[in-house]
């Protein structure tokens, strides 16, 4: 019996009564990129790059290019040096290619393909007007796509994550390792540009799985065992650090069941992102919100979904969505729990959580008193069913609704269905006035 | 949507009912009359109770050159329908007013055989005797042993119902039309071979004949002719005569449809099924912009390797030679297709004419509805067009291409060809048909022949009405050609002064008159018609009035006008009948009077009624109809801001070519809603469609399930809720043909999403998906103990909340809750409807009522955008709410519904045309309850 907290049939605060179903692969669908405020781009690996009008649904192209997966997916916007905002992506595949299209006439801008081994991640540095590849090797390339600069060999494994940092520093995971580069420069000239190693940190266990950027000053990383590391993003000291997302000496209430099946799947950081006072974690099956502040794990869902949490994104209002190789999507409230109530909800209404806090409060108080300190909770508001397979990542448009995409080769788009039938309405009536049959006729 | 006899068989019931007697009587007006002889167990239905036939039936007779008239066949090919009624004797009445005296053979100044390409006749005649009422439809196909050539035929619609007769002239006329098209084309092509295999014959005669006389010559050395050469020599003269002759025949039948393709009045015929291309493969693979040309050349290009035969001098006694049958006359497959088509009239106008009515009403405003009618009716039944024009019917609401369209259209000069000005100048004259009038008309008949150059012969055989006087009772109901002429004749004739006596002798008239031919198809314009017939369709009970009446170029218009319904009605219009009496005793006489080609305009733009008044009760739902659209979808180039389609611009409208178009969809489109005549007597069937006729029982039947299911099944309300709010409903069963039951009952619930097809899948045995859902609303799923059934199950587990789940084995259903009222009006499981069809009617006028409810809250604007500027969203969202509940009366669950419905109407509306737009799920987040039995 799944010990998932589910939320009832009743959801009112899930706003996404509507739905569209957005075909056009064939094969898993991994990667969502937004390119301006209402298209983005899906890729995966069947290597068609589909855009998508994300108020309609209707597919703008089907970009075709890559003989093998995709790997990785980077939109490229034009800075203002360019009069007309020009909308690009890249593109890398398994076929050591990259290409850039033209989101806008959907062509192929240009195509590289003298790679050694598979590009896994890009990265654009808008403010040096460069872009980055990581495969076994760091590549700097300028908007023409003329190599500037590449790094030494790395590794054979690759280049999995990549961040940029201030400074003209870029942060790059390479399996348990960390490696700071400077990139050094002018920012006209295709000479001149070097790139560098300046620091190597080995502080992880095991490989990398998670790097992102929380503000100039620090960047976070995530390992395969479960292992958090807050750095400095100036000096790439270590911060803080939490590895103990499994332990169950901090947090009693993991049912021992799930304590001997413990592999390192279950405790790896999928992936990691952040708002200015708090990382979002997704680990394993469980979702843990680290303040940055406290330095602590303030609130938690240990098995937010029935496998692991794949992409969590955080929404401005207090929310959180999670999505998860069960197929689900969720979401999340973090609220702050009252800290008298001593039985803050029923134990029968949501069981899991019930059964988990009440420990939890009890140990947690018992250890040490933060009298003063908020407690959370992350309350499930509302789930989204409709993918068969593991849904891969979403994209949150904001009030367009969110696109969500899965293994099941399908991109659902949630919309509200509320605001969906006004803006319908008023496309009704925008169409009888523009047929003028909006005035009596007599 | 509930048919009048409907109606009037509940008034019956309630005689009978002691407690209803007891209420305050209705004002006289409303109360429905009871028939006078219901105390008697009679059939209020079985208006003539002295007719000899069961039903309506369709008699094929053949003026046999050898016996006479004869009938062939009828349809139903069923002895019982015709029952003791007197084929023979009928045949020959409706032969005797054949006009066939046209002549072929050697006109004066012509050395060849002319063929006579003349135009059917259409004729309505009564013979009160038989109470046998009749549109006979004449028609003479060509036969190369026939006398001159030509086989006179006829096909008859009889039946004991006058008004019938009179009301669906037009459509029977069309409808014979198509099948007399095919018959002759198929006649042409058979004749053509024929000839072919004729001169092949001659022209084998004369090689042998002229052998035979060269040897003759050869071996006669006496240097004079034997009587016996002359004699060949004659022979081959006249072999070489005939082969000329036969020449100018084929010619003459080969170039026939390049003449005809220059007349409009020519449909070619054109076979409607694909299935019956695909089948044949011949001729008919044409383009249909040129339907007959490569079809007819094709025809005659195909010749089978023929034998041929030496042709021996002719026998003398013709009458041993065996006619050929009406099959062997035209081309089997043509034969079987005329044999199809005359089955589908037979269909069509199965049953009481006040149903063929109520339906022709109903589908007509159901197709002005075009922003609603796709959410319940079955649209494919609304156009039975091509698919671009559904599109525009549909789809093309307030687009600008369309508005242009409409705009011509609607420029066009309409004159309506009206059927129930067909009615109310039906006239029963009784006249004593003299001796002497026969003979004073013959020689005007033959004078007319003779002088007649060929390229009047349009018209020649209206003129030539050979109209033969007999002791016998048969009634002219009406000519359409007597309202054009006045002919000083008619003084010769007694006519009765008043319409009214001769209407009332149902039964009992004795009175002889003249057997009168209506020759609709030859008039050469339509300013022959003279307004009287002009005026309306019956069913287009009334047109607005045009508001702005100013600007004449859009042609002649015509005030509202009654169709007069029934024999009460008729005193209204004594006045109109008066002045159309003397003109139709003028019926049989004078055709040649001067005024019969020239138009009249002074008749046609007069308003056939002044007072305006409109007696037909769809009246104000129609009226109720435009006072809607008037704020809506209105089409600029729409005079009075109707709309354009061309259901209007039958009732409008119509250059010829108009009414004409409209009819065929007309006449198709008669047996909209099944056996609406559920309460029909027993000897009218309920008409169906042959292209149809699976849709019609599948109504009936899906009706007939559901009325079963709502008397089954406690838990029908929540269940047919969750289809009408658009909650995919799930059938789950191992049983397929219990659970396609089910879906059958289920099925007359789902709105429409668009256009296409129901949603609604009957039959599925994989795990469903979420795609599933955005395509049916209304699934058949198979319960399977393997592990894909396990997997199906896993996945309705999955997507519950999307889907409402009726376990067929188990009797349990799992849906949300219902508290609304509107459903339980819908399926009521109390309910003393009895048969499928008639709650299937039910079920529609609910719906539509719905219908009109959602289509208020769409399109009200002020409901769904803030009157201010400054207005917050919420008290937008409040009005709405009011408006469906203390406007529209909706109960808790019931504004889903019309929620749900409004969102289809808006993405119809919206959608752009062309692109079918991606299928939206849209559903709630609410609990679901188990019901059990």
């Amino acid at each position: 019996k799944s010990s998932v907290q589910t939320v009832g049939e009743e959801q009112i605060q899930n706003p996404y009564t509507e739905l569209l179903v957005l075909k056009g692969h064939q094969d898993i669908v991994r990667f969502l990129v937004q390119i301006d405020d209402y298209r983005f781009a899906s890729a995966g690996d069947d290597g068609i790059i589909c855009l998508w009008n994300a108020q309609t649904g209707e597919k703008l192209f089907e970009l075709h290019g890559h003989t093998h997966k995709i790997t990785a997916i980077a939109p490229f916007s034009s800075s203002d040096a360019f009069e007309e905002k020009n909308h690009l992506i890249i593109t890398a595949s398994a076929d050591r290619t990259v290409i850039v299209w033209d989101c806008t006439s959907g062509r192929q801008v240009q195509k590289v393909s003298c790679f050694h081994s598979t590009v896994k991640c890009l990265t654009v540095l808008q403010r040096l007007d460069v872009w980055l590849s990581g495969g076994s090797d760091l590549c700097v390339w300028n908007r023409k796509l003329d190599l500037l600069c590449k790094s030494s060999h790395l590794t054979d494994a690759g280049i999995s994550a990549l961040v940029e940092l201030p400074k003209n520093c870029v942060a790059v995971a390479v399996g348990r390792e960390l490696i700071i580069f400077r990139l050094s420069g002018s920012n006209n000239e295709s000479e001149g540009w070097n790139v560098f190693e300046v620091k190597r940190l080995v502080d992880h266990q095991d490989n990398i799985l998670s790097l992102v950027s929380i503000n100039d000053l620090t960047f976070v990383t995530g390992s395969h065992v479960g292992e958090l590391i807050v750095w400095d993003a100036l000096d790439w000291t270590k911060q803080a650090s939490e590895c103990n997302f499994w332990d169950s000496s901090v947090h009693p209430d993991v049912q021992p069941e799930i304590k001997l099946s413990q592999s390192p799947n279950e405790t790896s950081v999928q992936h990691l992102t952040s708002d200015e006072e708090c990382v979002f974690a997704a680990v394993g099956k469980g979702i843990y919100v680290y303040n940055l502040q406290m330095k602590r794990v303030i609130a938690c869902q240990r098995t937010a979904h029935d496998s692991s949490v794949l992409h969590i994104e955080k929404l401005p209002n207090r929310q959180l969505i999670s999505c998860s190789e069960d197929g689900s999507v969720r979401i999340w409230e973090l609220r702050e729990k009252q800290q008298l109530a001593a039985e803050p909800v029923g134990a029968g209404f949501f069981n899991m959580w019930g059964f988990g806090r009440a420990n939890k409060q009890a140990n947690q108080t018992a250890k040490k008193m933060q009298e003063s300190t908020p407690m959370y909770f992350l309350e499930l508001v509302g789930d989204l069913i409709g993918h068969s397979s593991a849904v891969q990542m979403f994209l949150y448009f904001g009030e367009l609704g969110l696109a969500t995409c899965s293994a099941d080769h399908l991109i659902i788009l949630w919309k509200d269905g509320e605001r969906e039938s006004s803006l319908r309405s008023l496309t009704l009536f925008q169409k009888l006035a523009q047929n003028g049959d909006l005035q009596l006729k007599l | 949507m509930i048919s009048a006899p409907d109606v009037v068989a509940f008034t019956r019931e309630e005689e009978l009912e002691d407690d209803l007697y007891r209420e305050p009587p209705l004002p006289e007006e409303y109360s429905v009359p009871l028939f006078p002889f219901a105390g008697h167990g009679a059939n209020p239905w079985a208006k003539v109770a002295g007719s000899k036939f069961t039903r309506d039936f369709i008699l094929i007779s053949e003026f046999s050159e050898q016996v006479g008239p004869q009938p062939l066949l009828t349809i139903p090919d069923d002895a019982k329908v015709s029952g003791t009624f007197d084929l023979n004797y009928f045949s020959l009445r409706i032969m005797s007013v054949d006009y066939q005296a046209s002549f072929v053979g050697h006109p004066p100044g012509s050395a060849y055989p002319k063929l006579n390409f003349v135009e059917d006749s259409k004729v309505v005649l009564g013979d009160s005797k038989e109470g046998a009422f009749a549109y006979v439809h004449h028609l003479t196909l060509y036969d190369l042993e026939a006398r001159g050539f030509v086989r006179p035929f006829c096909m008859a619609y009889i039946s004991a119902d006058e008004h019938k007769i009179m009301q669906q002239f037009q459509e029977l006329s069309a409808e014979f039309s198509k099948a007399s098209e095919c018959l002759k084309t198929g006649n042409r092509k058979a004749f053509a071979s024929e000839l072919e295999k004729k001169l092949r014959d001659l022209d084998y005669t004369r090689t042998v004949l002229h052998n035979e006389t060269e040897a003759q010559k050869k071996a006669n050395d006496k240097g004079y002719y034997t009587t016996q050469a002359i004699e060949k020599a004659n022979e081959l003269a006249s072999v070489e005569k005939s082969i000329i002759e036969h020449q100018d025949l084929l010619r003459q039948i080969r170039s026939y449809p390049y003449r005809k393709l220059k007349e409009s009045e020519f449909h070619p015929y054109e076979p409607e099924r694909a299935l019956d291309r695909a089948d044949t493969g011949c001729d008919q693979d044409s383009a249909p912009s040129d339907p007959a040309e490569p079809g007819e050349t094709y025809l005659y290009t195909h010749i089978p390797s023929y034998t041929p035969k030496l042709i021996k001098a002719k026998s003398a006694k013709c009458f041993d030679k065996k006619l050929k049958t009406l099959e062997e006359l035209c081309d089997v497959y043509f034969f079987t297709q005329t044999l199809d088509q005359l089955h589908h009239i037979e269909r069509t106008f199965r049953g009481d004419v006040c149903y063929l009515l109520t339906e022709q009403i109903s589908r007509a405003l159901l197709k002005q509805q075009s922003v609603t009618n796709f959410l319940f009716e079955d649209v494919s039944f609304l156009d039975e067009k091509p698919p671009e024009k559904q599109y525009r019917g549909c789809q093309g609401l307030g687009q600008d291409a369309m508005d242009g369209k409409c705009l011509e259209e609607s420029l066009t000069p309409k004159v309506v060809i009206s059927l129930g000005s067909y009615k109310s100048s039906v006239e029963c004259v009784p006249i004593k048909m003299e001796q002497e009038m026969e003979d004073s008309e013959e020689p005007k008949m033959s004078e007319s022949v003779t002088s007649e150059p060929q390229e009047n012969l349009d018209y020649l055989d209206a003129d030539i009405k050979g109209s033969i006087s007999s002791g016998e009772s048969i009634e002219v109901l009406g000519t359409e050609k007597s309202g054009l002429t006045k002919s000083e004749s008619q003084a010769s004739l007694p006519v009765m002064p008043s319409p009214q006596a001769g209407r009332s002798k149902v039964g009992s008239r004795r009175t002889v008159s003249e057997d009168s031919i209506e020759v609709l198809s030859t008039c050469p314009s339509e300013s022959l018609i003279p307004e009287d017939f002009k005026a309306s369709y019956p069913s287009a009970i009334n047109e607005e009035p045009y508001a702005d009446n100013d600007d004449d170029e859009r042609g002649l218009r015509f005030a509202p006008r009654p169709s007069p319904g029934g024999a009460d009605e008729r005193d209204d219009d004594v006045s109109k009948q008066e002045s159309l009496v003397q003109v139709d005793a003028a019926c049989c006489i004078g055709k040649e009077s001067p005024n019969f080609l020239e138009p009249l305009p002074e008749l046609g733009q007069k308003p056939c009624e002044e007072d305006g008044v409109v007696r037909i009760p769809p009246q104000p739902y129609r009226a109720a109809e435009q006072g809607l659209r008037g704020g809506f979808p209105a089409h600029d180039g729409a005079p009075g801001g109707l709309l354009p389609y061309e259901l209007d611009s039958r009732y409008l409208s119509g250059s010829r070519e108009v009414s004409k178009s409209s009819l065929d969809e007309c006449s198709d489109s008669t047996s909209h809603i099944s056996s609406a005549a559920s309460t029909c007597s027993d000897r009218t069937p309920s008409p169906a469609r042959p292209a149809c006729q699976a849709g019609e029982r599948h109504r009936k039947r899906a009706g007939q399930n559901a009325l079963r299911f709502i008397r089954q099944y406690p838990f029908a309300h929540p269940a047919i809720y969750s289809l009408l709010s658009g909650r995919t409903l799930v059938v789950l069963g191992e049983d397929e043909a219990m659970v396609k039951k089910l879906v059958t009952a289920l099925s007359i619930f789902v709105p429409n999403c668009g256009v296409y097809a129901k949603p609604v899948k009957h039959w599925v045995t994989s795990p469903l998906h979420l795609v599933d859902f955005q395509k049916w609303k209304l699934i058949g799923l198979q319960r399977t103990v393997s592990p894909a059934g396990m997997n199906a199950l896993h996945a309705l587990s999955r997507y519950s909340r999307y889907l409402s789940i009726l376990d067929a084995d188990s009797k349990t259903l799992r849906c949300p809750l219902y508290k609304g009222t509107v459903v339980a009006r819908l399926a009521d499981h109390r309910t003393q409807i009895k048969r499928g069809s008639t709650y299937y009617m039910h079920v529609q006028s609910i719906l539509t009522q719905l219908c009109s409810k959602a289509f208020l809250f769409t399109f009200c604007h002020h409901l769904h955008l803030p009157i201010s500027e400054r207005e917050p969203e919420e008290s937008v969202v409040n009005r709405r709410m009011n408006f469906l509940k203390l406007q529209l009366g909706l109960a808790n669950e019931d504004v889903k519904i019309v929620q749900y419905l409004a969102e289809l109407l808006k993405l119809h509306y919206i959608q752009e045309p062309g692109q079918g737009g991606s299928p939206l799920l849209r559903f709630d987040y609410v609990p679901s309850f188990l019901y059990k039995i």
